[in-house]
């Protein structure tokens, strides 16, 4: 009985520590974006006098002549045509890598393994982007994302390939099934879990990415969503209501997702973690 | 049939990943060796042997960034490594709020590193800020969390682990919910109590996720930028720059050959400290 109630004393002292340490940082940031300028300079806790949601939204998403709203679009099409690059590239080579085993297939692996772990070269990655004429362009930003998300997926997929039983591609291949036809009609609609997986943890990696959109894309015109915000903390470094309210409007994609793909994505990332 | 086999798998297949990972990343990370070595303006190059890396040792603004990644990544692994066990042992016991506090815990992930970065530089203001009100509602005079030149580099770490500390714990919740239950069993069996349990059981089955934590942790924390960029921007003085940092704003004065060649250091740095760090973990991992 009595370890019965210390238990549950247990749980309250982490829930309310929990909320301490995690919850009053989310309900600041969300409180403060419904503040005035002068309430929010304040930078506390209290109640504002009057709710400013909506003078906030609109100022934000009018500032700069609807830089926001470009932005958003913007990081919109990065994360899709990344995603969808990442896809077709990454499974294509998890499955061939997977599948076929020669001399080469040693070093095509350590190439591969060798991008989870070094930095990537900044400059002579702008420098190769300006030789084929891709550099400050929206393009060039998805090849880049994708070339840098590539060890990890293609990881992913090459791992689960392995359950995939290769009676079922000889069974295609009897049928007269190859290369283009077998993967596509076959391997890939096998592979949709890690389709998932893949899309769920790079949308959110690519939305919230800072450092590849701020060597890649210069330029106001090009801004992506973090881009702007990270701009907004000189250009609004007295209006900090207005900067909580662009941090929530940015972050509310990723915890959408998070709220229906939660399982998703905590899988993905466990499964990555103890494969590497 | 070994001949049909390899047709249905074709090399092409390769091709689209050789082009865009070979020639993005790949020829990029090949070519640094080179331009590390010169002073470089993208369309010229002059070169100059190793003046860069020189520079690097012997220039104070520069040299700092070294200590400041080891020190950074350290404190960062090690209080995720410790603080994401605490916390997947007790979210992988059978509470009820356990899935509320997996939540709680990970949430942080999903934000960006700018938005977080931002959130805190305004709790962690010396004088208005929420955290240091709080510490003087209690009689602790809070000291100024991104301004003392001791202090600044440890806040951001703290800030990191904030932020990164959900995963260190998914991953151990993984690791721990993989051990068969008979090994726990057994030590009840034999009168064993929950320190008994966590000590002889959980501590070394756990080592394989442990091992990815301080991995991931370690090298994490030595590539960092975006954390320190938004929350200090190196300074105080050069008190927070790391290498990725230096990296930045040696791109950003034009000084492409000594950026390049902050990148060739820091991917030497990861290898000889990862690397080793890595067969170090795996040699002492016991098989369930």
């Amino acid at each position: 009985m009595r370890s019965r109630a210390l238990r549950a004393g247990a749980e309250v002292i982490a829930v309310l520590a929990s909320l301490l340490v995690f919850g009053v940082p989310f309900y600041f940031v969300i409180l403060n974006s419904v503040k005035s300028v002068g309430e929010a300079a304040d930078m506390n806790l209290a109640w504002p006098a009057a709710i400013h949601l909506v003078e906030n939204y609109t100022e934000v998403l009018t500032t700069n002549s609807g830089l926001v709203v470009r932005a958003f679009v913007n990081s919109v099409l990065l994360t899709v045509f990344s995603i969808v690059g990442m896809v077709l590239v990454c499974s294509m080579a998890g499955f061939v890598m997977q599948r076929r085993s020669s001399r080469a297939s040693g070093l095509v692996n350590f190439l591969v393994l060798a991008g989870l772990m070094i930095p990537p070269s900044i400059v002579p990655t702008i420098w190769v982007l300006r030789a084929i004429g891709l550099f400050k362009t929206l393009p060039g930003l998805v090849l880049v994302e994708v070339a840098l998300g590539f060890p990890f997926a293609a990881l992913l997929y090459r791992g689960f390939m392995v359950s995939v039983p290769r009676e079922i591609d000889e069974a295609a291949v009897i049928d007269g099934c190859r290369g283009g036809t077998l993967f596509f009609r076959i391997a890939f609609p096998l592979l949709q879990p890690v389709t998932a997986t893949v899309i769920v943890l790079s949308a959110v990696g690519i939305f919230n990415d800072f450092v590849n959109p701020l060597y890649f894309l210069p330029g106001a015109k090009n801004a992506t969503v973090q881009l702007t915000l990270y701009n907004f903390m000189s250009q609004f470094v007295t209006k900090w209501n207005l900067l909580f309210t662009d941090v929530v409007l940015i972050s509310i994609p990723p915890l959408v997702l998070f709220i229906f793909f939660n399982k998703r994505i905590i899988a993905g990332l466990t499964a990555g973690a103890l494969k590497a | 049939m070994s001949t049909t086999t390899r047709s249905a798998y074709p090399w092409l297949f390769l091709a689209p990943a050789a082009l865009v990972y070979g020639g993005l990343f790949l020829l990029p990370t090949l070519i640094s060796l080179f331009f590390s070595m010169t002073r470089w303006t993208l369309t010229a190059w002059y070169f100059t042997g190793l003046d860069n890396f020189a520079s690097f040792f012997t220039e104070p603004s520069l040299s700092i960034g070294f200590t400041n990644t080891v020190l950074y990544a350290a404190i960062t692994c090690g209080l995720k490594v410790v603080l994401g066990l605490l916390l997947g042992v007790l979210l992988s016991s059978s509470m009820r709020a356990r899935g509320f506090l997996r939540s709680m815990v990970f949430f942080p992930n999903l934000i960006s590193t700018i938005a977080v970065g931002i959130t805190f530089s305004s709790l962690m203001h010396p004088s208005r800020g929420v955290i240091n009100q709080a510490l003087a509602a209690l009689g602790i005079p809070g000291p100024d969390w991104l301004g003392n030149v001791h202090l600044a580099l440890v806040s951001v770490a703290l800030v990191d682990v904030w932020k990164g500390v959900g995963v260190a714990t998914v991953i151990y919740i993984a690791g721990i919910v993989s051990i068969p239950p008979q090994y726990y069993e057994a030590l009840q069996m034999d009168g064993g109590n929950a320190a008994q349990k966590f000590r002889w059981v959980t501590l070394p089955l756990v080592r394989p996720a442990m091992n990815a934590v301080v991995i991931l942790a370690f090298i994490g924390g030595l590539r960092t930028f975006d954390l320190v960029w938004a929350m200090t921007r190196g300074g105080p003085g050069f008190t927070t720059d790391l290498i990725a940092s230096i990296i930045y704003k040696q791109y950003t004065g034009g000084f492409y050959g000594l950026a390049t060649a902050g990148n060739v250091i820091l991917f030497a740095v990861v290898s000889f400290l990862a690397v080793p760090l890595y067969r170090w973990l795996t040699r002492h991992e016991v098989d369930l």
